[in-house]
């Protein structure tokens, strides 16, 4: 137990929903003029590191914020589609905060942290009003006022959404408040400029070294305060819905330096994204969820149907396996639950298209009762997405979908103000653990990154910052700073010099496939153990035989990549301890050992009501399993059932 | 399919000159990207350099991807980035020329790379709505007409990717300016600093370098997101009504 108190919530006093507005008025605050004497780092600029960079600026805090993209507006937020939640009860359908926690709770299969959960609930319907006086074109109705939609998990309407590009439109929101701050001399913005680690002095986070991906020079940059924006690591498994860039570096960066990395095995699913096609394949794309609000799920009852034209299998042989098994939620069932379903039926044999390794979801039903003009105007972006891709016009013929990993719930654990074990050191936005338990609602991850850098960083960073107040200026010109960009250069040349033989792409797609197979959908003890073996001899093959072409100081995607991938390598071992050790199913952790007789996800509350942590011990060493217990003050804990 | 590719190679070794490469077994399902990931693939094992240039959600969104293909930005289909063509639009034996995007405001940095910042630039000089974080009133306290909120929706819709400069033969950013000024206007939150911001914005675009406008619409019949050139038409009013109504004129 001495260890778990390394671990501590800093969850605050008092009934749940009144914990946020106790904490707001007893934070300790920083003075307009001190604030202009602090600095703060914020690396990426996706919707929270934008929103958090933008918030800080106009607050008089010196700010920088870093991204590896052209321009802040390309962060892969901006590809989300389906929509935010946020409590606003417009349709009088039931909803309120304790709604959206309750179901987020849930949803995230009683895996989540209370306190943070109910803050973002409450703070989800300033969100909406943030985005809309920004200028954020959500969808309307006739009257004028908002539209809504219904998204999986969930009973009410209130997912806020922009056609099918909410989060570009959130992103652009996000990026011209950035841009207004920018213009103001509160942010300076750097471009093309990757962290590659994080400094630390006297136990305190105190800046980060970055490369300039145009000149490939390392720089230093100190802060008071540093903030890690920068995303999930869905990438380790190579292909995933994912920008070709995400990667896990800073978080992992920051993970070595003393961060904790909070359940890293918790990774979602995504049901609904366009199947592999071939080996040649770079990544997956996904079909928005809100297609399943009017689309069904099908696969053919018989097996020797699979390969037929689907117009040609009658109603009675379709078998639509989400509305059997889940009526009350039928086809908006969670992520985790209608992926697994699709595996399932596909395991049987029932799959369809070339690889059979897809179902369909099929349109007919909605084009006949709405028409055709009503499902284009819903959804005719991805309908011209899905036909572009596939060259299938999914008016006249069903979708062929299949999951694919799209969202990490993991990350580095946070207490309540964001803050890492490493003091100084904060996480926001999918970088951080602690909002969606063992599975994440649609519609959450654009409300949870938002509200991290609109509504909870700007108070809670200021508790620790009110102690900077007397620091001062933090010189770069120090050992510790000289010693962390000594280790990245000296990294950086070990990898340009091994001079192999084999491409650093070869090494992912490897890396991915081991991932995929053993620590995907479904988990065994024997397959995650294997797998730990072969990352570690992936993983030595990589620092013996991988090829990096070019020079270190130039432009060089190449070693950019190679530096991800090699972390992705640290990270892929992790993330199959986190699930061997966690001998439980829940959420989009599924243990083939431990299910129902049904074949739903069992939990067992009694060992593993916990968020593990994982504290770093050196390469090659095991890392520490340290636990923050969940405690239910408020929901009742029960096996989740969307029957 | 095999392919021969006409490549622009600037940086390095390449002064800036056409390479030559060809291509074997490409196969009609894979995106253009993606065959270009083939080449480089098979330069890297050759161990020569691997061609540059920007991607990265592959879903058409994020706006990094470029290219001109034989001569078009973004290549030969309507309302298309890069990243969303596909191979199936090509045939057996065909020669593809690939260039970066032209133009003196996005200079190259290397290969097909080129830098786009002055986008940035022109937004930071006033494409946003001057609210700071908290102030806002409820959100169903602004009715917008849901037509009206469509057409500032489809000028909202751009990228930034910099296919409208790429295809103008004056390299004018009207088209990409015009977008925001249109998205912001026509909606009751920015019109309060319509008059303002079209000033800065076109001042803006003006010293990044960009050319005029000579309504040759390229740009429009370009764009991925098909944004129209109605666009410059209603930022010429704007500009046209600010400069005359302005007080700081």
């Amino acid at each position: 137990m001495a260890k778990s108190a390394k671990l501590d919530a800093k969850t605050p006093p008092g009934p749940l929903d009144q914990k946020w507005d106790y904490y707001k008025g007893h934070v300790a605050l920083v003075s307009p003029n001190n604030k202009r004497r602090i600095d703060v780092i914020i690396v990426g600029s996706g919707l929270a590191g934008a929103s958090a960079a933008a918030s800080l600026g106009e607050l008089g805090y010196n700010v920088k914020c870093f991204t590896y993209h052209d321009s802040p507006r390309r962060a892969h937020s901006i590809a989300a589609q389906g929509g935010i939640n946020a409590a606003k009860n417009y349709r009088n359908d039931g909803d309120s905060v304790f709604r959206l926690f309750y179901d987020t709770i849930k949803g995230g299969d009683y895996r989540a942290r209370e306190s943070n959960v109910h803050r973002l609930a409450e703070v989800s319907t300033a969100i909406i009003d943030q985005c809309v006086a920004q200028g954020v074109p959500f969808a309307r109705e006739y009257g004028g006022l908002l539209d809504n939609r219904s998204f999986g998990g969930t009973q009410v309407s209130r997912t806020f959404y922009a056609r099918g590009q909410t989060g570009q439109q959130l992103l652009i929101g996000a990026y011209q408040a950035l841009s207004r701050q920018i213009a103001a001399g509160t942010v300076k913005m750097y471009n093309r400029h990757e962290m590659l680690d994080v400094v630390t002095v006297d136990g305190q986070c105190r800046g980060v070294i970055v490369r300039n991906l145009v000149t490939g020079q390392l720089e230093r940059h100190s802060a008071h305060a540093v903030v890690l924006c920068t995303g999930g690591y869905g990438n380790v498994f190579y292909l995933s819905t994912n920008a070709m860039m995400c990667n896990v570096t800073a978080a992992w960066r920051a993970h070595r330096r003393g961060a904790f990395f909070g359940n890293p095995c918790y990774t979602q699913i995504h049901p609904t994204c366009i199947p592999v096609s071939g080996d040649y394949q770079s990544k997956l794309t996904l079909m928005s969820e809100s297609l399943r609000n009017d689309g069904r799920c099908w696969v053919p009852k018989k097996a020797e149907d699979a390969k037929k034209n689907p117009r040609d299998i009658p109603e009675e042989d379709r078998d639509y396996y989400l509305e059997r098994r889940y009526p009350a939620f039928g086809n908006l069932v969670p992520r985790d639950i209608a992926s697994r379903a699709a595996k399932q039926v596909c395991d049987e044999g029932r799959g369809v298209g070339a690889s059979g390794l897809a179902v369909y979801l099929d349109f007919a039903d909605a084009i006949k009762r709405f028409g055709k003009a009503t499902v284009e105007a819903r959804y005719g972006n991805l309908f011209e997405m899905y036909e572009k891709i596939t060259g299938e016009n999914p008016y006249e013929t069903p979708m062929r979908i299949y999951p694919a990993v799209h969202y990490t719930m993991g990350g580095l654990w946070v207490d309540y103000e964001l803050m890492t074990t490493l003091p100084g050191l904060y996480a926001a936005g999918e970088a951080n653990f602690s909002d969606h338990g063992a599975n994440r609602l649609g519609a959450s991850a654009l409300m949870q990154g938002l509200a991290d850098g609109y509504f909870v960083l700007p108070y809670t960073i200021g508790s620790y910052l009110s102690n900077e107040i007397r620091t001062g200026a933090i010189s770069t010109n120090t050992p510790e700073f000289e010693a962390a960009e000594n280790s990245v250069r000296e990294r950086i040349s070990h990898l340009m010099g091994v001079g192999g033989s084999q491409s650093v792409e070869s090494f992912h797609r490897r890396l991915g496939k081991i991932m995929w197979d053993k620590c995907g959908m479904g988990r065994t003890k024997e397959g995650l153990t294997e797998a730990i073996g072969e990352i570690r001899a992936l993983r030595a093959e990589f620092w013996r035989d991988v090829f990096v072409p070019g020079r270190p100081d130039e432009y060089n995607p190449e070693l950019e990549k190679a530096c991800r991938v090699a972390d992705f390598l640290e990270l892929g071992e992790l993330m199959c301890r986190d699930a061997l050790h966690r001998n439980e199913s829940c959420g989009g952790h599924f243990r083939e050992e431990y299910q129902t007789p049904d074949g739903e996800a069992k939990r067992d509350d009694d060992d593993f009501m916990y968020v593990a942590a994982w504290e770093w011990q050196g390469e090659n060493a095991e890392p520490e399993l340290h636990k923050e217990s969940l405690e239910y003050e408020v929901v009742k804990v029960s096996q989740r059932s969307y029957k | 399919m095999r392919l021969t590719l006409k490549i622009w190679r600037q940086g390095g070794k390449y002064k800036g000159e056409f390479v030559t490469y060809q291509l074997d077994n490409v196969n009609e399902h894979m995106s253009f990207l993606e065959m270009l990931d083939v080449l480089n693939e098979q330069l890297v094992a050759r161990r020569e350099e691997p061609v540059a240039f920007e991607h990265d959600c592959r879903e058409g969104i994020c706006g990094t991807c470029s290219l001109v293909i034989d001569g078009r930005a973004h290549g030969p289909m309507k309302g298309t980035t890069t990243c969303q063509v596909h191979m199936r639009h090509y045939k057996d034996g065909e020669t593809i020329v690939i260039e970066p995007f032209r133009a003196q405001a996005f200079p190259v940095i290397k290969d097909l790379v080129v830098d786009r910042s002055a986008f940035d630039r022109i937004i930071q000089s006033g494409g946003y709505v001057n609210v700071n974080t908290g102030q806002a009133q409820d959100a169903n306290s602004i009715p917008i007409e849901k037509d009206q909120a469509s057409r500032s929706f489809d000028a909202a819709a751009c990228i930034g990717c910099g296919a409208c400069v790429a295809a103008c033969p004056n390299a004018s950013a009207m088209l990409f300016t015009s977008a925001k000024v249109s998205h912001l206007a026509l909606l009751p939150q920015g019109a309060v600093e319509r008059r303002q911001r079209v000033l800065s914005m076109v001042a803006q675009m003006d010293k990044e370098g960009f050319g005029r406008c000579s309504n040759v619409k390229a740009c429009e019949a370009e764009c991925p997101k098909e944004i129209s050139v109605e666009n410059i038409a209603r930022m010429n009013r704007e500009y046209l009504a600010a400069t005359f109504a302005s007080e700081k004129v």
